[in-house]
C-alpha cells in the first residue's frame, strides 16, 4: 500500500507496477498452496483430490449456468469486500458487514412491501437507498462508539452483528412475517420490486453491473478524489493526518458510513435479485467472507472484485464437489482462510529476507 | 421475604449454578487474552482458539472415553493455535488483527470439516457425558457462594484455581514483571536482557492453553457435545471482559460472573416466558458487551505497546 505522491516520477510508476505484479504473483502462489493443503484434506477424507477439484471447477466455471451462478454469488461478496476495504483504508476494521447486510436487506424489503403500487424505476432505487441508509447508520454507530467512547470497533462491530441478526430474526417471526406465518420470512416482493434477469435461463441479474460500477466508483473515490487521499492518509498515519489539517473524525465517520452503505447494498442485492423477499438465513456469512475478500484483494477495488469472483467460485463449486465426491463443502472455507494466511505469510517472508540482506 | 429461603430455593440455586457455568468459558479465554495483552499482543484469535479447543476436546474425549484426556487435547490444540499466532505476529511482525481474524475464519472451517470427517453427517449428534457436579463438603451449603462456586463440575474448580495462580504469576513473580515490561516498553525490556519475542511467544502459547481450556469447557462441561461455531462470539466477548476486569485475574473473574449472570438470566427468561420475545433475551450478553465497552474503554489504560509488532533491529 503506497500513498500516491502529487508528482510521480516515471521510475516510481515502473516500481509500482512491479510491486503490483509481485502482489498478484504472490496471491496466485497463496491460492495454489491453499488448494494443495485442501488436496491433503480431501485425501484424508478418503476421496480423490483430482475428482473433487474437477467437480469444484466444473461447478464454478464449467458451463454458462455455473459461471452465471458464480457471478451471482460474487455480487454480495464484492459489496461486502468493498465495504471492508474502504474501512480498512481509513484505518478502521469493520467486522460488522454481516449485521449491516441483514438490517439493510430487511429495511429494503420492508420498503418494497410497503410501496407496492410504485413502478420499478422508482421502487428499486428507493429500496437500494433504504438499504444503504440503514446499513450506514448501523455501521456508523460503531464509528461513533469508537470516536466518542474509545470502544474498540473490532469488538463492537462483531457484537452489533449478533444484535442485528437477532433483531431481524424477531422481525421475521413477528411484525414482518408473511401472512401464512409458517416460515421466518416476509411476503414475496411484487414483480416491480425485483431485479430483471440479465441472461435468460440463469439467475444472474443486473446487480452484477451495479457491482462492477461500485468497483469503478470506489477505485475513483479512493485514488482520484481529495476525500480518498485524506482517507488513505488517515489510515496510514492518523497523527500525521491531524498535523496536516485533515479532519480525522469526519473522515473516519465517512469511512464507516460508506462501508455500512456498501454492506447494506450487499443484502439488498440478495433480496431483490435472488430471494425476492427477506428470509432469516439470507447470508451464508457474506459479511465475514468479505473480510478475507478485502484482504486477498489487498483492499484494492479491482483486487476485491477478482477475490470475490474467486471465492464465489469456490463456494458455488463447493456444493457441486460435495454432491459429486462427498467431500463437505466446508473444505472451501478452509481454503479461503488459508489463502489469506499464506498471503500474509508471503508478504512477511519478503520483509524478513529484505531485513536479512540489509543487515 | 426471608432472604435465606430465597437463596436456597432450587430455582435460585439453578440460576447461580448456571451463572458460573456460563461465565467460566469466557473467563478462561479472557484470562488467556490477559497474558497476551499484558505482553503487548492483541489476541483477536481467541474465538478460533476456543472453537478448536471445543472441537479437539470433544473429539479426544469421545474417542478415549476420558474427559480429562479431552481437556488436555483441547488445551494442546489451543497451544498450537497460540504458536501459529506467535509465528505470524512475533516472528513475521504481521498485523495482529488481520492474523487473528484469518485464524478465526480458518478454525470455523477446520472444525466443521474435521467434525464431519470424524463423526459423519448423520442427524444423531454424538455426545459425551459431561463432567458431573461435585459438591464440596460443607462449602456447598453456604448461601449464594455455595451454588455459585462449590456445586459445580470438576473443571469449574480447575478454572477457579487458575485465577489465583494467574494472579501470582503476573503480580508476584519476576516473569510477571518481565511480561509487563515487554508490553509497556519492549525496547527497554530488550536492553535489560529480556527476550521480547520469547516472552510474547510464551504468552501467546499460555493464551492458547487457557482459551483452548475454555473451549473444552464448552463441549465437555457445559454441554457434552460439539456444534458448528458453538463459541458464538465468546472469544470476542472475552476481550471486553478483559477490559472490564482491567486485565487483572480477580477483575476478570468478577466481570465474567457478571456476564454469566446476564446469560443465565436470559436463559431463565426464555424458559419462563416472561413476555419478551426470546430474540431480545438472547441479545442481552452482546448488548452488555457493547455497554461495557462504552463505559470502560477509556477508563482502562492499555499497555503502551499493545498491538505494535516489535522488531529488534529497530530497537533504540
Amino acid at each position: 500500500m503506497s500513498v500516491s505522491e502529487p508528482t510521480i516520477l516515471p521510475s516510481a510508476v515502473t516500481a509500482a507496477h512491479a510491486a503490483r505484479r509481485t502482489e498478484i504473483v504472490s496471491s496466485l502462489v497463496a491460492v495454489g498452496l491453499a488448494l494443495a493443503v485442501g488436496a491433503v484434506l480431501i485425501l484424508a477424507w478418503g476421496a480423490n483430490p483430482l475428482t473433487a477439484y474437477g467437480a469444484l471447477f466444473d461447478g464454478a466455471f464449467g458451463s454458462w449456468n455455473s459461471l452465471a451462478e458464480t457471478l451471482l454469488r460474487s455480487i454480495p461478496l464484492t459489496f461486502t469486500g468493498l465495504a471492508i476495504a474502504i474501512a480498512f483504508r481509513g484505518g478502521a476494521f469493520n467486522l460488522g458487514a454481516e449485521g449491516q447486510l441483514y438490517l439493510g436487506a430487511t429495511a429494503s424489503a420492508f420498503v418494497g412491501l410497503m410501496l407496492p403500487g410504485l413502478p420499478s424505476l422508482i421502487l428499486i432505487p428507493a429500496m437500494m437507498l433504504t438499504a444503504m441508509v440503514v446499513g450506514a447508520l448501523w455501521s456508523v454507530l460503531a464509528g461513533i462508539l469508537k470516536l466518542r467512547f474509545g470502544a474498540n470497533e473490532l469488538i463492537t462491530t462483531i457484537m452489533l452483528n449478533y444484535i442485528a441478526i437477532f433483531l431481524v430474526a424477531y422481525l421475521l417471526r413477528g411484525p414482518l412475517q408473511e401472512a401464512a406465518g409458517y416460515l421466518p420470512q416476509t411476503e414475496r416482493l411484487a414483480a416491480a420490486a425485483r431485479f430483471p434477469n440479465l441472461i435468460e435461463g440463469t439467475r444472474l441479474h443486473m446487480g452484477v453491473l451495479l457491482a462492477l460500477l461500485a468497483v469503478v466508483l470506489t477505485h475513483v473515490a479512493l485514488w482520484h478524489t481529495t476525500w480518498g487521499f485524506k482517507l488513505r492518509v488517515v489510515g496510514l498515519n492518523p497523527r500525521a493526518a491531524l498535523n496536516a489539517g485533515i479532519n480525522v473524525t469526519a473522515i473516519t465517520v465517512s469511512a464507516f458510513l460508506l462501508s455500512g452503505a456498501l454492506a447494506g447494498v450487499a443484502g439488498y442485492m440478495e433480496v431483490v435479485g435472488v430471494q425476492r423477499r427477506m428470509i432469516e438465513n439470507l447470508s451464508p456469512g457474506f459479511g465475514y467472507t468479505g473480510i478475507i475478500v478485502a484482504l486477498l484483494g489487498r483492499t484494492n477495488p479491482f483486487g476485491v472484485l477478482a477475490a470475490a469472483i474467486l471465492f464465489a467460485g469456490l463456494q458455488v463449486g463447493g456444493s457441486t464437489m460435495q454432491a459429486a465426491s462427498g467431500v463437505p463443502s466446508t473444505l472451501t472455507t478452509i481454503v479461503q482462510a488459508l489463502v489469506v494466511l499464506f498471503v500474509i505469510g508471503r508478504g512477511a517472508f519478503d520483509t524478513l529476507f529484505a531485513r536479512g540482506k540489509a543487515v | 421475604m426471608d432472604i435465606l429461603a430465597y437463596l436456597s430455593d432450587p430455582v435460585t440455586v439453578g440460576f447461580l449454578q448456571a451463572t458460573t457455568r456460563l461465565a467460566i468459558p469466557i473467563m478462561l479465554a479472557a484470562l488467556g487474552g490477559m497474558f497476551a495483552e499484558r505482553a503487548g499482543v492483541l489476541n483477536i484469535g481467541l474465538e478460533g482458539t476456543m472453537l478448536s479447543g471445543a472441537f479437539v476436546g470433544f473429539a479426544v474425549a469421545f474417542a478415549s472415553g476420558n474427559l480429562w484426556l479431552g481437556v488436555i487435547g483441547g488445551m494442546v490444540a489451543g497451544a498450537v493455535i497460540g504458536l501459529i499466532l506467535a509465528f505470524y505476529t512475533v516472528r513475521l511482525s504481521s498485523n495482529q488483527v488481520v492474523v487473528g481474524i484469518a485464524i478465526n475464519l480458518l478454525m470455523v472451517g477446520v472444525t466443521s470439516y474435521a467434525f464431519r470427517a470424524l463423526f459423519g453427517t448423520g442427524t444423531n449428534a454424538p455426545r459425551v457425558t459431561p463432567f458431573p457436579a461435585i459438591d464440596i463438603p460443607l462449602l456447598h451449603q453456604i448461601p449464594l457462594l455455595g451454588p455459585l462456586l462449590f456445586q459445580q463440575g470438576a473443571l469449574v474448580y480447575v478454572a477457579l484455581l487458575l485465577i489465583p495462580a494467574a494472579w501470582i504469576v503476573v503480580s508476584r513473580m519476576a516473569i510477571g514483571t518481565a511480561i509487563t515490561a515487554v508490553g509497556e516498553h519492549p525496547a527497554a525490556a530488550e536492553t535489560l536482557g529480556i527476550s521480547v519475542n520469547g516472552i510474547r511467544t510464551l504468552c501467546l502459547v499460555v493464551s492458547g492453553l487457557l482459551a483452548g481450556l475454555g473451549g473444552a469447557f464448552l463441549s465437555l462441561s457445559a454441554t457434552g457435545l460439539f456444534l458448528d461455531n458453538m463459541t458464538a462470539g465468546r472469544g470476542y466477548i472475552a476481550l471486553a471482559i478483559l477490559l472490564l476486569g482491567r486485565r487483572n485475574p480477580w477483575g476478570v473473574l468478577a466481570a465474567a460472573l457478571l456476564f454469566g449472570g446476564a446469560d443465565a438470566f436470559q436463559l431463565r427468561g426464555q424458559n419462563l416466558g416472561i413476555g419478551v420475545p426470546y430474540q431480545f433475551l438472547v441479545m442481552l450478553p452482546y448488548l452488555l458487551t457493547v455497554i461495557v465497552l462504552i463505559g470502560f474503554a477509556e477508563k482502562v489504560r492499555d499497555p503502551a505497546a499493545l498491538g505494535q509488532p516489535f522488531q529488534r533491529h529497530k530497537a533504540e
